[in-house]
């Protein structure tokens, strides 16, 4: 964008700035465009990326339908009724006609329709990850902004500590002396899964997410049984994200609070915690948000590790199972699942950038 | 009379690894309802004296004086609580480069009203229509427009103009304008000091001009000082500068381009270590 003198450029050339809006309206509508171009052409990737591990992964599918024992024209029956004898690029076409229906066909090891499994662990790993990440958040970046507006402080030495901690942490162990603590000494927390026995199967599944759900069917014996099962998974999966958001916002901020336009806020006498979250803070939130995304997509697909412990049925725990028992179908639709879940965030923060910064093209 | 600021033998020090590094060196002057240019080259400690008065250096620096003074009363080290009332409010800045110093998400005309409301205590509508005159002021033709602009959408000169609007909106008794133009195109240089030194004028007030160029602060300011390593090395009428006697001041004036009398090689300045030390040539009025 050019830079024009406004005072030196009056009369008829100038335009209002009605119009003037407009253009930066426009040309934001047209970026957008790119950007959903880009995007669908990145979910293609995928599915071909998808498609050929399906197709060069040592295992025949045909043999995983029929069976060990089938004779031989009943498996050329099966081939050809899979479409397998097809050349690639049509049978690519079939598979992606396939995904975008959400068919991701049968999984061999549950004998459910993958995207029926999906549609019931994914709402558990999204509630918790959700939950972490924004524990993650409401703690980690006001611990990062103080950390940084009081450098070498005791605060930013408190806050070096507990990210290294959450750095270095095993989740596996730390899990189980949570659990420990809290539900096997304290009996404070619920145990593993994600509802007590008297809860379980008792709130009508409108989202998936135990949390909404009980809200939804107003049923507050069931919200404080899932919260009590939640509570202790997400927030060890809160510190890592903690961790890693803390960090990220006090090097921004660190970054900010050393430009002019903080000294002329200065110059102004302005308080200093008017400098800090009215000037510098508000100059971060671009980063901050990929940064908080990225930390919710991790936890998306890397919770594995904690679902094992708390029990959760989850994406992660459901992937891992499907890879051990050579389910293809399964994990190839996890994986479209995750990936698209990348994707929308990506264009989450995309959009959120174009709107919190003025200077986005 | 008592002048507007007096500073006495002010010294801001950083510590090293070596001991503490001086930046300023005991410098003393006395500020009036004038224009007092400070000339020097860059690291002379120009900056460092302008952000001392306005309590601006920040740990591990350290600023001492014998004195420093607004209005016959101490602005030393006082706490940062009542040094936020003075600053914006009496004693306001102009920094180099408008595209850093000023904040590129805000709209020019919320960064002007901020500092209006902070010190006059009034509300939304009194704060933007003095943001508008002020901009009018600073003889921006367009105010509405560049009030509802962000930082990125005008020019450096524009830009200028907005932070001068900024920072003299709560009608501060002193301006420091630490290199208010070197970072602007040489075709707006003068027009946005031509702008600044008829308010600063109008209102009665003491200005405190930074440069490294001599001519500019010559052709603006009623008295100069001559910095050299965080020490006035000479402090002059601005209408007596050709009679400088200090030999730094001859070697910056020598060095300067003159379309009366072209030469064939301007002289580069040579520094002597005796300058560092040496006593100013001329005392300053008052006995000092
Ligand atoms: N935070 C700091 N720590 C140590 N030295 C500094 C710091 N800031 C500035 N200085 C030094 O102080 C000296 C004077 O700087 P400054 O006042 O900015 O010079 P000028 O404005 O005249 O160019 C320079 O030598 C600079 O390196
Ligand atoms: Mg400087």
């Amino acid at each position: 964008m050019t830079n024009t003198d406004l005072s030196a450029a009056p009369g008829p050339g100038a335009s209002p700035p009605s119009s003037r809006r407009g253009a930066r309206l426009g040309r934001r509508m047209r970026s957008l465009g790119g950007l959903l171009l880009s995007l669908a052409l990145t979910l293609l990737g995928l599915l071909l990326v998808t498609f050929i591990i399906g197709r060069v992964m040592p295992i025949d599918p045909v043999l995983k339908v029929v069976g060990e024992r089938a004779t031989q024209a009943q498996y050329e029956a099966a081939r050809l009724a899979m479409g397998l004898d097809k050349p690639l690029w049509q049978q690519f076409l079939v598979y992606m006609g396939e995904v975008l229906r959400g068919d991701f066909g049968r999984s061999i090891s549950t004998g459910h329709p993958v995207a029926q499994d999906l549609r019931r662990v994914f709402p558990a790993t999204f509630e918790l990850a959700a939950l972490g990440t924004l524990i993650g958040v409401c703690v980690g970046v006001p611990l990062g902004v103080v950390a940084a507006a009081r450098r070498g402080g005791w605060i930013d030495q408190i806050a070096r500590v507990v990210a290294l901690v959450g750095y270095s942490m095993p989740i596996f162990w730390l899990g189980l002396m949570g659990l420990l603590l809290f539900y096997g000494i304290l009996g404070w927390v619920g145990g593993p899964g994600r509802q007590g026995i008297v809860y379980d199967g008792m709130v009508p599944e409108m989202t998936g997410m135990i949390l909404v759900d009980s809200l939804l069917a107003g049923d507050w014996g069931a919200f404080r049984d899932a919260f009590s099962h939640i509570i202790l998974p997400a927030s060890l999966l809160g510190y890592f994200s903690l961790a890693y958001v803390s960090r990220m916002t006090r090097s921004f901020m660190l970054e900010q609070l050393s430009a002019e336009y903080i000294t002329t806020a200065r110059v102004k006498g302005l308080s200093e915690r008017r400098v800090v979250w009215a000037h510098a803070f508000r100059n971060i939130l671009v980063p901050l948000i990929t940064v908080i995304a990225l930390s919710f997509g991790s936890l998306l697909e890397g919770s594995v590790l904690t679902e094992i412990v708390f029990s959760w049925p989850g994406l992660g725990q459901y992937i891992t199972k499907a890879l051990l028992a050579a389910d293809m179908n399964a994990v190839l639709g996890g994986t479209v699942l995750i990936g698209t879940c990348f994707v929308a965030l990506n264009i989450l923060s995309d959009v959120l950038y174009r709107t919190l910064d003025p200077r986005a093209k | 009379m008592t002048p507007l600021l007096s500073v006495r033998d002010l010294r801001v020090s950083f510590p090293t690894r070596s001991g503490s590094f001086q930046a300023v060196r005991g410098v003393s002057f006395d500020l009036g309802r004038e224009r007092l240019g400070v000339v020097g080259e860059s690291g002379s400690g120009k900056s460092m004296t302008g952000r001392a008065i306005l309590g601006l250096v920040r740990p591990p620096g350290k600023v001492t004086a014998e004195r420093l003074e607004l209005d016959g009363e101490s602005i030393l080290n006082l706490p940062e609580r009542r040094m936020r009332k003075l600053r914006g409010a009496r004693i306001s800045m102009v920094m180099q480069d408008p595209k850093f110093s000023l904040n590129p998400v805000m709209t020019i005309g919320r960064q002007i009203m901020e500092s209006y409301r902070l010190h006059s205590g009034q509300g939304g509508q009194a704060a933007r229509d003095k943001a508008l005159d002020m901009l009018r002021a600073v003889q921006i033709r367009d105010p509405e427009r560049v009030f509802d602009a962000y930082p990125h959408e005008i020019s450096g000169g524009m830009g200028q103009r907005a932070m001068i609007a900024m920072m003299l909106a709560p009608d501060p008794e002193i301006l420091i304008a630490d290199e208010p133009t070197s970072a602007l195109d040489v075709s707006v240089r003068n027009e946005v000091l031509r702008i600044m030194d008829k308010l600063v004028r109008d209102r009665g007030m003491g200005l405190i001009f930074i440069s490294h160029d001599l001519n500019l602060v010559g052709q603006f300011c009623d008295r100069v000082l001559i910095m050299y390593a965080g020490r006035v090395v000479e402090e002059l009428p601005a209408h007596d500068l050709h009679a400088a006697r200090h030999p730094y001041t001859q070697g910056l004036l020598n060095s300067l381009p003159r379309l009366d009398q072209p030469v064939e090689r301007l002289s580069t300045l040579q520094r002597q270590d005796s300058w560092r030390d040496a006593d100013i040539a001329t005392p300053l009025p008052g006995g000092l």
